[in-house]
């Protein structure tokens, strides 16, 4: 894998005796050290079961609206868990709205459960396009080397340099708002950079003996591509794309914030903060919960990529 | 030097032009005219209106005039929506907004984060290498749309210190949110990256010579180890223009500041393709030509390029 010999055999030399284990095993344990990333990794998973589950707890729609509450969302809206006699918010029990309404009356819990939904897709759709285009391309780039290598990687220079998120907002104003097309821009800008570190990764690898070997044997290049190059990539891989689905989960906000990507009745965390922001004079709680999702997911997000890349990271042993 | 600067040149130019073929191919292939509506215009009327603008010629001649409009005259063509305005128009009015506004976020970002991440990494694991450190991570999950409410939250419905929107020419009190909000996931990303590679060069064999030296502290850092060590806060200025760029629209929307960012998405929600692709390729242009200072710079600075 990604140890050379001479490391790996200190590694098992150095440690006490036992039944060998295996580098994924040895990542997996350097991984549950490291309190930071397994608290990220709880939070992910408590936010992830909250999009799951959210919509069988929700006691009303995405567009319901609750029109004893709508024209007073100011006094009444609030999360219904801050209930009592000195406001006029109605019981949970009467209600049901957990994180309060939005500005039209619509159950705040339901939007944010949805929101979440969207946001965390776009976050894991986003990095597999990565993985898989990114991957292929810069693994291809790097093994076959020369002019191939310096035209694919000017292409990428090029894809770089230039405004993506302009190009990106043009093309769903262009093709229509949806969430498919939000896909499609996303992918087709999240792949860059995966290309330019599976490419870096890959030169060093061409060199190594079992990559000589397996063209001494006359493997088919693709073969070796696919089946002695991707394999040994995976460990950069994995982390760079867990550190890719925040910023895509960014990516996406951004372009909700501005009211150009996910529509109504549909939301996202970008959506539902800029909604909230406009509000915050009358309902702060409009503002906060959406908020609070999007840092603590993200949070835990950069959690588990910095762990990952310290228990997968060869460097830093 | 020159020769470098030329070749670096000569590749930012075909760049350009794939930025503005790509947005024109993209306003070309969308589907309908620009100016059919909801209140359904009649064909004629359509059809008088895209020659007017010279929609109805063919491709080539059409994105033929663009480019030479552009290079020639610096026109970025007219507005589909609103007769009396042309994409030159938007730019010189919100133009100098966002470069203002930008300019000070780019400087406070540079500078705080610079400053930040090299002393964490002389000052290493003291409380002011901590406290950097918490920075950095904790503003990594406060972009600017993030920022932006927070800000206006504290410091204008709850302190009630500054205006929470609007320009006034770039007045101070107007411009402090604008310019945190905008730096500040920036500032973060360049204290990190500033503070890792300060803590490589620290460790390396040419700082090691010279302590052994007998050099006083101050000139290891300042005259050894600070000029290789923000070489990759150099390579990192490139994307952290583009952030900014992108981050104006946010700032643009939400301050108010009648920023060339508030056009874009004013256009956008109209679908005033015209305007869209003017400032995408403006704004093109400028990023490129960010790149290809910083390229020189980093070549200027390190002595192991060779040009």
């Amino acid at each position: 894998m990604v140890v050379s010999h001479s490391q790996s055999a200190a590694l098992t030399a150095a440690a006490p005796m036992g039944p060998p284990r295996s580098l994924w095993a040895d990542a997996r344990a350097r991984f549950f050290r490291n309190r930071a990333a397994v608290g990220g990794l709880v939070v992910l998973g408590l936010v992830a079961g909250f999009a799951i589950f959210g919509p069988f707890v929700a006691q009303h729609s995405i567009e319901e609206i609750n029109w004893s509450i709508l024209g007073k969302v100011d006094d009444a809206g609030g999360p219904c868990f801050l209930s009592g006699p000195d406001n006029e918010i109605p019981p949970c029990s009467e209600t049901g709205h957990w994180f309060g309404t939005d500005a039209q009356a619509r159950d705040l819990f339901a939007r944010t459960v949805q929101g979440t939904q969207i946001s965390l897709m776009v976050g894991v759709v986003g990095a597999l396009i990565a993985v898989l285009v990114g991957t292929i391309y810069g693994a291809v780039s790097g093994y076959f080397g020369g002019r191939l290598d310096n035209m694919m990687m000017r292409v990428v220079d090029v894809l770089m340099s230039v405004p993506y998120m302009f190009v990106l907002i043009l093309l769903l104003v262009v093709f229509g708002r949806s969430i498919l097309m939000l896909f499609i821009g996303i992918g087709l800008i999240s792949w860059l950079d995966m290309a330019r570190i599976a490419r870096g990764q890959t030169l060093s690898l061409r060199s190594r003996d079992f990559i000589e070997a397996a063209i001494a044997t006359g493997v088919h290049p693709f073969r070796i591509i696919l089946r002695h190059i991707v394999p040994n990539l995976l460990g950069v891989v994995i982390v760079y794309a867990t550190l890719l689905v925040p910023s895509m989960i960014i990516y996406e906000s951004f372009i909700s914030f501005l009211g150009l990507g996910v529509q109504e009745p549909l939301t996202s965390w970008g959506a539902l903060i800029n909604e909230g922001a406009d509000q915050m004079r009358q309902g702060l709680w409009m503002l906060l919960i959406p908020l609070a999702f999007f840092v603590v997911s993200l949070f835990g997000f950069f959690f588990v990529g910095d762990g990952l890349r310290d228990a997968l990271d060869p460097k830093d042993r | 030097m020159t020769a470098f600067i030329l070749r670096r040149l000569l590749f930012a130019i075909p760049v350009l032009l794939i930025l503005i073929v790509l947005t024109f191919v993209l306003m070309y292939t969308a589907p309908g005219s620009p100016f059919a509506s909801d209140r359904g215009v009649p064909p004629a009327v359509l059809a008088n209106l895209e020659r007017e603008y010279g929609l109805d010629r063919p491709f080539l001649a059409q994105i033929g005039t663009y480019i030479w409009n552009i290079v020639t005259q610096f026109d970025f063509g007219p507005s589909f929506q609103y007769r009396d305005q042309d994409v030159n128009d938007l730019i010189e009015q919100g133009f100098p907004v966002t470069l203002t506004y930008g300019f000070w976020s780019f400087l406070v970002a540079v500078v705080v984060g610079g400053t930040l991440g090299v002393v964490a990494a002389i000052r290493q694991n003291t409380w002011l290498d901590y406290f950097a450190v918490g920075i950095s991570i904790g503003a990594q999950v406060l972009p600017n749309f993030v920022m932006a409410p927070i800000l206006v939250l504290v410091f204008t419905l709850w302190l009630g210190w500054l205006p929470g929107g609007g320009w006034q020419g770039g007045q101070i009190e107007y411009l402090i949110m604008p310019v945190i909000a905008l730096s500040t996931s920036f500032m973060a990303s360049i204290a990190r990256i500033a503070r890792a590679s300060m803590l490589e060069v620290m460790t390396s064999n040419f700082i090691r010579t010279a302590r052994a030296k007998g050099l006083p502290g101050r000139t290891i850092v300042l005259r050894h180890a600070l000029k290789p060590a923000l070489l990759p806060v150099i390579s990192y200025l490139g994307p952290a223009f583009v952030g900014m760029i992108t981050g104006s629209v946010v700032i643009d929307l939400y301050f108010s500041t009648g920023g060339i960012g508030q056009f874009f998405v004013a256009s956008a929600l109209n679908r005033d393709y015209g305007v869209m692709m003017g400032i995408t390729v403006l704004l093109g242009a400028l990023t490129i030509l960010f790149n290809l200072l910083v390229d020189i710079l980093y070549a200027w600075i390190d002595p192991k390029i060779r040009y």
